[in-house]
């Protein structure tokens, strides 16, 4: 296991630990259900049990005869909420359809009744008694399901344009060799550890919001859609986000509920939806579909990329990920063409989950381009060697920095990979088929604006003022960090302030953009205070006091707004309407160039040569972003993105009931994730970088880099143990045994 | 969850006499790690108007630990986590130890208790879920399984009337080596063999056991054999841990030399109650214990299998893990 405390070596930050590390350990650190509120209402959801159909009637006697019970919200008596825009047409909504809006059931675990009671407990037994009654039709389920429908990407979102270059049928035509397959991902479900909660305590027509939120001002401005008033009547506050992985990106139905409640019962509500609930009313990983097509001469020279991409979706709001340009820019790839598609079927509304386009988009890349070495009988690595480039061949731009050889030198001989047999199966211990593999890791490098207020006082300590978010990752220490570090002052002299609307609007938390954008933000604020002190970089104590002396001022203040010029608005007036506005990668607007992170992951599993459990004694990685800001906090986020990587690629799996359209597996004892005992050794390499065109900060986000091709590795492995190729998620023992 | 009078019961005749003298119409469960009882309460799946709390039953023997020439018995109140780590239990039944150790997780098994175990009820995902229709749950509504996700249903012991699943592991160690189950009812004790304990679902899935109301099960029995320390338990799931079995066995051998003198197979994971393999066991006696024989008695445990849509992969895998535990037991290293 590598060091958790890696080495800081060139362009990275301190290794200090975490500044909430302490709060969060000893239990301290407050949650958005443990915010306090006097005399709360406690609230409880009824979520439907068809997939689509509509309501036909209530009997709540039994319910509302439940002593403590309060009200029950349904459809029929519902205070008016207004539709909001669907977060992929510019607006805050993970649907634009306002919560209980009619009878009509799209989807299964829709919400249908909110139960509020005196206590918790009188609100789920009330909303176990709760009859609804349902008029239900078929429901179409996912891809092949009678009744889904089939739309070009292109059609329904005309600025989603397929990548394109040359003639690639035709290239393929005349290439030697063609690697042709189809590759499927399945739902999956974020599975915050922290559950769906919302508090709504209203002061006058003033609404604070607890909520764990991955963009408070978002979150603002789509409620404040719903209710139909102005957003700055709304405050929405979380110090801490228990994990979110994208579901808590977007404004969700529930939270307007629980404000018109509160609002109506004239005191606060609280609720925490239920694991099982969290599978249905905040979004969820959709299902792709794949078809590959890799051409390359003998000598191994790709020749064309062929990627047609299937995403299912509900039918109600256009949801996409797209990604595919990502896979096209990847490798030298001298023609491309490539479709997408949606299929609309009676399903909940799909969000964005941890690297939503390139986790499934780089799976069929990564495990089509070892499937192509096998056929052409040459190292894996060798080959991405030799299609390596320095240009995004489909925009001509070349990438600001790019270290993927280097990341795979480095992983590859921590690995010991040069001691690999390549015929399959012939690694073996025992009963167990040894196999090793390995995969790209790549994630576009974005930034947002983004506006971050530091009060410096003239004894030296300074405060930071952002609305951005910690979901886990570190973010209150390496804005400390980067804050210290433009002051020249310790990071214990710096206070951070987050996660709430009061406070100057940060990004979303999504596109892996926070640390970049966020930094970038305060370090342009820190650089104002130290310019209106006339301060050098590097100034000393008595120089601070000096200068704070001249101008007679105890403290100075400054705002810094960072606006990418790549940015879709120039401004970072969106942000305080709480629009998102992400920018770089490889769809640069105007004349930017092509950035993004890389890595390279290899892997070793072991499969039981009768009973095909599949299990990873030991993976590396390798990751070149940029600036790292703290080592310390970089590593876990890359190991963790590794261990996601293997639960995406032999664990994670949402069942549907294909009759019936619903989720089986909403719980975590059968929805598997990586437990401690499938985990053994994981070692994360930190290879320098230096990139200075990305952003101020000089750091590529690392957030949703280190799963991404972790599966295709896996896969890989999977392939040399056995024989097999799997090419449907997650791998799993029915997919290998042999009748 | 909904309302429920919850008292302590301070011994067991005690607790028996409140269990059988429930009201009419109302519904009593003994309560001890609530592991299972509690969960399903919170999904409205179990609505008991009665929970007696039996975890503060005075007589020490409910939890003790007690190997004799005899055998080995166990008391139901006694935790998994304490059973699994018990030392000669260990070394003299490591098929037992191993079963516990196997299941749920520290925490799971530091609060439920092994009487409670062999009664936990199904993680058929149609059974857990009020909504669906389930003959189990609501006699007479049907079996959402039989055309469903059955990934995780039997394929051995089911009925057309239901193919939940029985997810124990420490049942599977107790049928092999033929234990006994101690009762205490209203009218004394009896006891029965574990094997008679569950009742295939057949017409009846919602009555799972053969215990009256407000029998308690007060202790575990274990017989000696010669079988006994040579015995482990093989559990194959798609994680490491916290999962229950895709497949399992439980297998217990007596060896002159390569040949089986006795041995003793329970199947787990694809089997609607706990599962002996007798007819594996007899096709192994006397034999050779090699590749080819273990496969023979592996096609024979599963012989009545039927597979529905999505777990016929479960038969080859319960075949392949039960040649794979055998052969394992074989080259075990016995502790002196």
């Amino acid at each position: 296991m590598s060091n958790p405390v890696p080495e800081v070596q060139a362009n990275m930050g301190l290794s200090i630990p975490r500044v909430d590390a302490l709060a969060k350990v000893t239990g301290t650190a407050r949650f958005a259900s443990d915010m306090p509120v006097a005399h709360p209402a406690y609230a409880y959801l009824v979520t439907s049990t068809i997939a689509r159909g509509r309501i036909t009637g209530f009997d709540d006697t039994a319910a509302r005869a439940v002593p403590g019970v309060l009200d029950i919200l349904t459809h029929l008596n519902r205070p008016p909420l207004q539709p909001i825009k669907h977060f992929v047409a510019g607006g805050a909504g993970l649907t634009a359809t306002p919560p209980l809006a009619g009878p009509e059931i799209a989807h299964d675990g829709q919400i249908v009744a909110m139960l509020l009671a005196d206590t918790f407990e009188a609100a789920r037994e009330a909303a176990h008694r709760l009859v609804v009654r349902y008029q239900r039709q078929a429901p179409s389920a996912t891809f092949g399901s009678p009744g889904v429908v089939e739309q070009r990407t292109a059609t329904v979102l005309p600025e989603r344009k397929d990548p394109v270059l040359g003639n690639a049928e035709a290239a393929l035509r005349q290439s030697a060799v063609v690697h042709d397959a189809e590759y499927a991902t399945p739902t999956q479900h974020h599975n915050p550890m922290e559950l769906f909660a919302t508090t709504a305590h209203w002061m006058g027509d003033e609404l604070t919001i607890y909520e764990p939120s991955q963009f408070v001002y978002g979150l603002r401005a789509g409620l404040a859609g719903q209710l139909g008033i102005p957003p700055q009547k709304i405050r929405v506050v979380n110090d801490f986000v228990g994990g979110a992985f994208g579901s808590k990106g977007a404004t969700t139905q529930r939270t307007a509920l629980v404000a018109v409640a509160a609002r109506k019962l004239g005191r606060p509500v609280k609720l925490v939806a239920t694991r099982d609930q969290g599978f249905t009313i905040s979004g969820h990983r959709h299902e792709t579909r794949h078809r590959v097509r890799i051409g390359a001469g003998r000598d191994g020279k790709f020749t064309a990329y062929h990627h047609d991409q299937w995403e299912l979706n509900g039918r109600a709001d256009p949801y996409v990920n797209g990604g595919v340009e990502n896979a096209a820019a990847m490798y030298a790839f001298p023609n491309v063409m490539s479709t997408g598609r949606m299929v609309r079927a009676d399903r909940d509304p799909p969000i964005f989950m941890r690297s939503p386009a390139e986790v499934p988009v780089i799976f069929a890349l990564e495990s089509a381009v070892d499937e192509l070495a096998v056929r052409l009988a040459m190292d894996p690595v060798e080959l991405r060697r030799l299609n390596d480039t320095d240009k995004n061949w489909v925009s001509g731009k070349r990438y600001t920095s790019r270290s993927l050889m280097k990341c795979y030198d480095a992983a590859s001989e921590a690995f010991g990979w040069k001691r690999r047999n390549p015929q399959p199966g012939s690694m073996r211990d025992g009963d167990w088929l040894i196999g090793w593999g390995c995969a790209t890791a790549t994630y576009p490098t974005q930034v947002s604006p983004a506006v971050a207020r530091v009060r410096w006082l003239a004894d030296g300590s300074a405060r930071v003022e952002i609305a951005a978010h910690d979901v886990g990752t570190g973010t209150y220490t390496v804005i400390a960090q980067i804050a210290a570090e433009t002051l020249s002052i310790k990071p214990e002299q710096v206070s951070v302030a987050m996660g709430d609307s009061l406070l100057p609007p940060g990004p979303v938390s999504g596109g892996s953009v926070t640390t970049a954008s966020a930094c970038s933000a305060v370090k342009l604020a820190c650089q104002q205070v130290l310019a209106r002190l006339a301060l050098p970089a590097g100034a000393t104590a008595a120089q601070r006091a000096a200068a704070f002396e001249k101008l007679q001022l105890g403290a100075i203040e400054e705002t810094g707004n960072f606006v990418p010029a790549t940015s879709r608005s120039k401004s970072t007036a969106g942000l305080y309407k709480g629009s998102v506005d992400i920018s770089g990668g490889a769809n640069m607007a105007g004349a930017g160039n092509t950035m993004f992170a890389f890595g390279a992951e290899f892997v070793e599993v072991r499969v039981h040569a009768r009973t095909r459990e599949i299990r990873v004694p030991r993976i590396v990685g390798a990751f070149a972003a940029g600036r790292i800001m703290n080592p310390r906090t970089a590593h876990s986020q890359l190991m963790g993105g590794m261990i996601w990587g293997i639960g995406s690629a032999l664990h994670e799996h949402t069942e549907i009931d294909k009759r019936e359209a619903r989720y089986m597996n909403d719980n975590l004892a059968e929805y598997l994730i990586p437990v401690n005992a499938d985990i053994r050794q994981v070692d994360v390499i930190l290879v320098p970088e230096v990139d200075n065109e990305v952003n101020p900060a000089g750091a590529k986000g690392i957030g949703e880099l280190a799963n991404v091709g972790t599966a295709a590795a896996v896969a890989n492995a999977v392939f040399h143990a056995t024989g097999r190729r799997i090419r449907e998620l997650p791998i799993t023992i029915d997919k290998l045994i042999v009748a | 969850m909904r309302p429920f009078t919850f008292t302590f019961a301070n011994d067991a005749q005690a607790a028996v006499q409140a269990a059988t003298q429930a009201p009419a119409g109302g519904s009593v469960q003994y309560l001890a790690g609530g592991t299972t009882l509690v969960d399903l309460m919170k999904l409205d799946v179990m609505r008991p108007s009665q929970l007696i709390d039996i975890t503060r039953l005075a007589s020490p023997q409910l939890r003790a630990i007690d190997i004799t020439p005899q055998g080995l018995t166990i008391g139901a109140l006694a935790t998994m986590r304490e059973v699994a780590d018990h030392p000669g239990v260990r070394r003299n039944y490591p098929v037992v130890a191993e079963s516990l150790w196997l299941a749920a997780s520290q925490q799971i098994r530091n609060m439920a208790r092994v009487g409670g175990n062999v009664l936990q009820r199904t993680r058929c995902a149609y059974f857990r879920d009020t909504s669906w229709p389930c003959n189990k749950r609501t006699p007479g509504s049907g079996c959402s399984a039989l055309d469903g996700e059955n990934r995780w249903h039997a394929v051995l012991g089911a009925s057309d009337q239901c193919i939940a699943s029985y997810p124990g592991d420490w049942a599977t160690a107790l049928i092999a080596l033929d234990a006994t189950v101690q009762i205490l009812g209203s009218g004394g004790a009896r006891s029965l063999p574990f094997a008679g304990l569950h009742r295939p679902p057949g017409n009846t899935p919602h009555i799972e056991t053969t215990l009256a109301p407000g029998e308690l099960i007060t202790s575990f029995v274990i017989p000696a054999g010669p079988y006994t320390q040579r015995s482990l338990y093989l559990k194959v799931r798609d994680r490491e841990s916290y999962e229950f079995a895709l497949a399992s066995a439980a297998v217990a051998l007596a060896l002159d030399g390569d040949s089986v003198r006795q041995v003793r197979i329970g199947i787990g994971g694809p089997v609607a109650v706990p599962w002996r393999a007798r007819e594996a066991e007899a096709l192994l006696v006397g034999k050779p214990l090699n590749e080819s024989n273990a496969t023979a008695a592996a096609r024979a445990a599963f012989a009545a299998a039927r597979p529905r849509q999505h777990n016929a992969f479960r038969i080859p895998l319960g075949q392949q893990t039960l040649v794979r535990a055998l052969l394992q037991a074989q080259t075990m290293e016995l502790a002196a």
